[in-house]
């Protein structure tokens, strides 16, 4: 079907109310929190008016450079770890029996209902002495005594890994059920083995797929900030648990608002990036 | 023995049994094809010979060596999927060149078997294309080109020209059987295309319901077919039931037919191709029956006769059409050398 482009003021009529949406929850709260981000503290109160650049200035520091650092590399390593573990689940997943992925697909939807909260609670349980899985393997002689395996960094992202898990499957799940399974078989019969199969054309052929998974894991996982409160220490915490403490705890509006402004800004630059690398890969 | 030798091959996919005890040896340099409407298994038959699928019982040896649980990978054989399988992600030049960067053969090895191979299939030059780009034709060329890539010892097609337009297909056909005869190969094609059997094969193995029903040179397939399922299936035929009368002979709608060898059967069926048909004035020891349609294709013209309620059809060429009309009280004269009598 061939659409006509908009010839009337009119025609843009369908496009009034998500614009609307768009402009009351996200640009006008957005705009608010840039605006903010100039603003001046007040001792003792909330914030007023101004425009300075102290809350930008504050931020340019060894330490919040360090939090910065970690917050990425942390969003990063739950994207490949996520990839890691996902891609060949999937795989398999949407070579399996239809009522076997029926059965994978409600138990990963089942994950999605649970907050972040009761994850990361019941991960502290899983992890620690008393009643963690340690004493399973005390139980089975693999270990001497129970450990507590929290807080840690293996914590932080095996909790942060298992909630972003369901998205990354239900990105990928619709690519590899349409990719064309007699693919591996020619490769197979061209003489790869099945998992030099699955790395040579697969893998290859849903590369654009994988990209577009690792960007929305790493931005989900960016914004992740009660988990590594949860399960880590203070240095496995993230930008955004810094920013909530600003926001909440401190009342510091106008340094949160700074934090957050260029915490988007880091993580657009970086997604510009990986989309243009992926561009250029393809033109080449 | 060398050769592909298939010995009571049977797949089950649970009760369902799609092969059932197939049994074929398949002498090197030769062109099979698999025919039959689909359904038949001939497609699960050639997915064994390639490994994709593991027979329940029976065993496949190639070149005297048992091959039966040897996996796909190192079977080194050549396929050509009905969807083709091309890497999207690849170019033609690297399509063609996967079995052996697999391999490990050093790069430029590689670039030198790729411009032979594209040199072979008309299409030098080609090899930086994005194989999205290319035409079907194209990359029913390029899908062969890759299978091909390591000389492999069995070249197996399954379904390979049915995406292709009428026209084109006829051409890779002729093509297809020129390329074998030129590499030697030993060569399997799945088809439920008859003329695609009879243009390419050496032996045409005609399949059904699991089971081989003959398996003959296209020549034999049609002039004598095996069963009254070959016969139909194979170009058209008239099935005609026969009874011995007292004195041994074979008679059919009552009118003796002289010198039909029997196979001992008390009655049965016999296929009489329509361009063997002979239609002559009644009477005289022919089957009696009058004209109801005749049908003028220019080329040939078939000229429908119904006897004793059963429509018997005739193929004729223009120039020695019988001279008759609709409605037209004629006689049917079969030939004993051209009748051939169907196993039950």
């Amino acid at each position: 079907m061939r659409r006509e482009p908009p010839q009337r003021l009119a025609d843009y009529g369908p496009l009034l109310f998500p614009a609307g949406m768009l402009i009351v929850f996200f640009v006008i709260p957005f705009a608010t929190m840039i605006a903010v981000s100039f603003f001046e503290r007040e001792q003792g109160g909330f914030y007023q008016p101004a425009f300075v650049w102290d809350n930008y200035a504050r931020f340019l520091s060894l330490f919040f450079g360090k939090v910065l650092g970690f917050s990425l590399f942390l969003a990063v390593a739950v994207a490949v770890a996520c990839i890691v573990i996902g891609v060949p689940f999937t795989y398999l997943m949407s070579r399996a029996a239809r009522k076997v992925q029926i059965l994978w697909l409600v138990a990963l939807l089942s994950i999605l209902s649970l907050s972040e909260v009761m994850i990361g609670f019941a991960w502290s349980t899983l992890f620690s002495r008393t009643a963690g899985l340690t004493n399973l393997l005390v139980a089975i002689g693999i270990m001497e005594t129970p450990q507590a395996l929290t807080p840690s960094f293996g914590a932080v992202m095996t909790a942060m890994t298992y909630q972003a898990l369901p998205y990354t499957v239900l990105v990928l799940y619709p690519a590899l059920v349409r990719l064309d399974p007699t693919l591996t078989e020619a490769a197979r019969t061209l003489g790869a083995s099945p998992i030099r199969a699955f790395f040579t054309v697969v893998v290859p052929a849903l590369r654009n797929t994988i990209l577009a998974t690792l960007i929305m894991v790493f931005i989900f996982a960016l914004g992740s900030y009660l988990l590594p409160q949860l399960l880590g220490r203070p240095q496995h915490w993230t930008l955004s648990v810094l920013i909530t403490d600003q926001a909440i705890y401190q009342s510091n509006m106008p340094f949160a608002a700074a934090m957050a402004v260029f915490l988007v800004l880091v993580s657009l630059a970086l997604v510009g990036l990986a989309v243009y690398a992926g561009r250029r890969k393809e033109a080449a | 023995m060398s050769g592909l030798i298939l010995s009571n091959v049977t797949k089950q996919f649970g009760t369902f049994t799609a092969v059932n005890d197939v049994s074929l040896s398949v002498p090197d340099g030769t062109f099979v094809c698999l025919l039959g409407p689909s359904g038949c298994g001939k497609t699960t038959l050639m997915r064994m010979i390639a490994g994709l699928d593991l027979p329940t019982r029976g065993s496949i040896r190639l070149g005297g060596e048992d091959i039966t649980q040897v996996a796909t990978h190192k079977r080194n054989l050549g396929m050509v999927f009905q969807s083709l399988a091309l890497f999207p992600h690849l170019t033609v030049g690297e399509n063609i060149a996967y079995a052996l960067r697999i391999r490990g053969v050093p790069k430029e090895e590689q670039t030198k078997r790729v411009d032979e191979l594209l040199a072979m299939i008309h299409l030098g030059g080609f090899a930086d294309r994005s194989v999205t780009k290319l035409s079907g034709g194209q990359r029913q060329r390029v899908a062969i080109a890759r299978a091909l890539a390591i000389s492999p010892k069995l070249f197996l097609l399954d379904e390979p020209l049915s995406a292709l337009d009428a026209k084109l297909r006829e051409a890779m056909q002729v093509e297809l059987r020129q390329l074998q005869q030129q590499l030697g190969i030993t060569t399997i094609v799945v088809t439920h295309d008859q003329r695609e059997a009879m243009t390419m094969a050496d032996t045409v193995v005609v399949m059904n319901g699991g089971e081989i029903r003959q398996a003959a040179a296209p020549v034999d397939i049609y002039r004598r077919p095996a069963d009254s399922f070959v016969a139909d299936f194979i170009g058209s035929t008239n099935l005609l039931p026969y009874t011995v009368d007292g004195s041994g002979r074979a008679t059919v709608f009552g009118t003796p037919v002289e010198g039909l060898a029997l196979a001992g059967a008390m009655a049965g069926t016999i296929s009489v191709r329509p361009e063997d048909v002979q239609i002559t004035a009644p009477g005289n020891g022919t089957i009696d029956g009058s004209v109801t349609f005749i049908r003028d294709l220019g080329g040939t013209v078939e000229t429908f006769v119904e006897a004793s309620g059963q429509q018997i059809v005739a193929v004729s060429a223009p120039r020695t059409r019988p001279e008759v009309t609709v409605g037209q009280q004629v006689g049917i004269r079969l030939d004993p050398a051209t009748s051939v009598v169907l196993a039950r």
